[in-house]
């Protein structure tokens, strides 16, 4: 099925496409083909392969979480621990794949978006790693709520450019993004951390992410009943979800945030109730308003509050073989406790989100039957938020 | 003949202004029209605002930012247009817009009520040659023109784009986003040369146009001028007298006499 899209047009059925202004499509045509090659060349993959394992620490261990499918008392549960990679989610795969791609194409420096900070830190490392020149755009008031990161990427030799522009959040930096790599094509590549954008993004941060599900597939002694993913982009999920796609058996879930409900105006939920626009140069769902301006997203995680979703999970829900459901904050934090007390594994709240749709779904299904979570990244990064919540919580309580 | 058409190829000194429409207020909007017209303006640019302006410069996200905290939105624009004309403000107006909101409106709809208040043509940024089938065909259905943009960098794509060109072919001048320069890209000459072998219509340079000097280096060299950040500031440095009924003959004088300045040789 994956082997059919997308089309020579960057299309996913209907979506995705090159929605760019002109300035921008010589140096999408100059991608689309180095990364043609470089995708066909023995030594390029070997090499991506080769820092995957040595730099990054793949494979990545598959966990049985034993305690946690006995307290949910249904499918045995299975983590794919995307979490203990180096800079502590899977971004790097996707981060070591493009700065790689960089490098065969000549370029010296590298642009990218970042919106908690987690693409920023991969890009920044895999930056100073090959000593490419590195520009961080991030909103302004990101930087405010992830001061530490801001000062990681700093430390990583990163310059880390405020987005002043429309809401100063991810939706912004990556607008930023774009229009300074539109001026400075070049010597600068453009690093996207999400199977967003326009083609040949959503098809090149598939193709360096869907290690996941490879290796996944082969670490399970059978088929999974069920795979699930958390999606703001969508990149972990697709990443996990390429190679199951094939398989009829195999039911797939997408976790997408909820926020405060989506029955408020507070989510992120772009599949559930967003409807078809363009946005960041792809044809897909997204949020927006009435008059098809797009309406800045709200979710508890800052990796998740993305108004658009990639063009595939667009298509894929319309094909329905992936089933995408809404998690809100208080079922992702409720989640992450769980599987840090029953297993001792701190989930990032993204992954949490996963992790809630797939607790709901083990509890319908059978102890022979199983589920794998791709749990994208660690939440050390989110203690300070989830002692937040869970301090305010205990206050409501007494 | 279709408005624009006609213009761009009556006219070997094509001046064509951008506003925001909406900036500061839709009101103002009708008034700058006539001001624009009055000025010697051939054709005028109008801008729909958009909260992901991926082709702007600061200065023309600021006045889209004013102009959507108005609360303009496509349908705002469309029903400006049916007052312009109704004042009877005559120039020909291309509408400037991002894609989504035309496809949130209904590209059909959008089209064909655009046509019916009075608009000439499209400039839709991030609808590049291989996106812009459907609407093409939609602005010819209804007597429109849409505009094509080639940049510098667009090398062998210049040639496809320009054979297609309807109106005028509006040449990008330098990388980036629109916003007011110093100097020119030094592959302007080389392309725009290019793109005027190519190209069955009169060519028209814009992004980074702001000053007298290059308005008139272009019209010495046969092509049109697109000036767009430079004319904004300027509204920008009004909004508060041009928001006020009793100032706003006087900043509309101002502002007359600097578009007349840029383009009085």
């Amino acid at each position: 099925m994956q082997q059919s899209y997308p089309d020579h047009k960057g299309r996913y059925g209907p979506f995705g496409g090159k929605y760019v202004p002109e300035t921008v499509m010589a140096a999408l045509e100059e991608l689309e083909a180095g990364l043609k090659e470089a995708l066909v060349d023995d030594a390029f993959l070997a090499e991506y392969e080769e820092v995957l394992k040595e730099y990054a620490g793949r494979e990545t261990p598959l966990t049985y979480a034993k305690r946690l499918s006995e307290t949910v008392g249904g499918a045995k549960i299975y983590l794919k621990r995307e979490d203990l990679l180096h800079t502590g989610a899977h971004k790097i795969n996707n981060a070591i794949g493009q700065a790689l791609l960089a490098k065969r194409m000549g370029k010296t420096k590298i642009v990218a978006e970042t919106g908690a900070g987690q693409h920023g830190v991969a890009t920044a490392t895999v930056a100073a790693k090959y000593g490419l020149e590195c520009k961080i755009f991030m909103g302004e008031k990101d930087m405010e709520r992830q001061k530490l990161n801001v000062f990681r990427m700093e430390l990583l030799g990163a310059e880390v450019v405020p987005a002043t522009s429309g809401s100063k959040t991810l939706k912004d930096a990556t607008n930023e993004a774009i229009r300074y790599w539109v001026s400075h094509v070049d010597d600068t590549m453009y690093l996207i951390g999400s199977v967003v954008g326009p083609h040949p993004y959503p098809y090149m941060v598939r193709e360096f992410q869907r290690v996941i599900g490879d290796e996944a597939k082969r670490q399970m002694e059978q088929l999974p009943d069920a795979v699930v993913a958390c999606v703001g982009g969508g990149s972990n999920a697709i990443g996990m979800f390429t190679s199951f796609l094939d398989e009829p058996t195999v039911q797939l879930y997408g976790a997408e945030a909820g926020g405060k409900g989506i029955e408020t105006p507070e989510h992120a939920a772009t599949l559930s109730k967003g409807d078809r626009g363009v946005i960041h140069g792809s044809l897909t769902y997204l949020i927006q308003d009435e008059h098809g301006q797009i309406i800045e997203p709200y979710s508890i995680s800052a990796g998740l509050d993305y108004p658009g979703i990639g063009p595939e999970h667009a298509y894929l829900k319309d094909e329905e073989r992936v089933h995408y459901e809404a998690i809100t904050d208080a079922e992702a934090i409720d989640a992450l406790v769980k599987l840090t007390q029953t297993e001792g594994i701190l989930p990032a709240i993204e992954s949490a989100h996963a992790v809630a749709l797939a607790l709901k779904t083990a509890s319908t299904m059978t102890s022979d039957q199983s589920v794998l979570i791709c749990l994208s990244g660690r939440g050390d990064k989110d203690v300070d938020t989830i002692r937040g919540v869970l301090s305010d919580d205990k206050g409501g309580e007494s | 003949m279709n408005r624009v058409e006609a213009a761009a190829n009556t006219n070997n000194q094509l001046f064509i202004p951008y506003i925001v429409a909406g900036d500061p207020t839709i009101e103002v909007t009708i008034d700058l029209a006539r001001v624009l017209e009055e000025s010697g303006a051939h054709i005028l640019e109008l801008g729909v605002p958009y909260s992901d302006p991926l082709a702007d410069g600061p200065v023309i996200q600021a006045a889209a930012n004013r102009s959507l905290q108005e609360g303009t939105s496509l349908q705002t624009v469309i029903d400006t247009v049916r007052q312009i004309r109704a004042a009877g403000i005559r120039i020909p107006i291309v509408l400037f817009c991002y894609v989504n909101p035309i496809l949130k409106y209904g590209l059909h709809d959008a089209v064909k009520a655009a046509s019916e208040a009075g608009v000439d043509g499209w400039l839709v940024p991030d609808l590049p040659y291989e996106e812009n089938d459907e609407m093409k065909k939609t602005c010819n259905e209804y007597g429109n023109v849409l505009i094509s943009l080639v940049a510098p960098t667009s090398n062998e794509r210049v040639k496809r784009i320009a054979k297609e060109a309807q109106g005028f072919l509006y040449c990008v001048s330098s990388l980036g986003v629109t916003g007011v320069r110093e100097e020119f890209d030094h592959r302007l000459d080389t392309f725009i040369t290019a793109a005027s072998e190519s190209s069955s219509v009169p060519l028209a340079v814009g992004f980074g146009v702001s000053k007298r000097e290059h308005v008139a280096r272009l019209h010495t060299q046969g092509y049109g001028a697109v000036v767009g950040s430079r004319i904004v500031k300027e509204i920008e440095k009004y909004e508060t007298m041009l928001r006020d009924p009793n100032q706003r003959s006087k900043a509309l004088l101002q502002i007359k006499t600097f578009v007349q300045s840029l383009v009085s040789s």
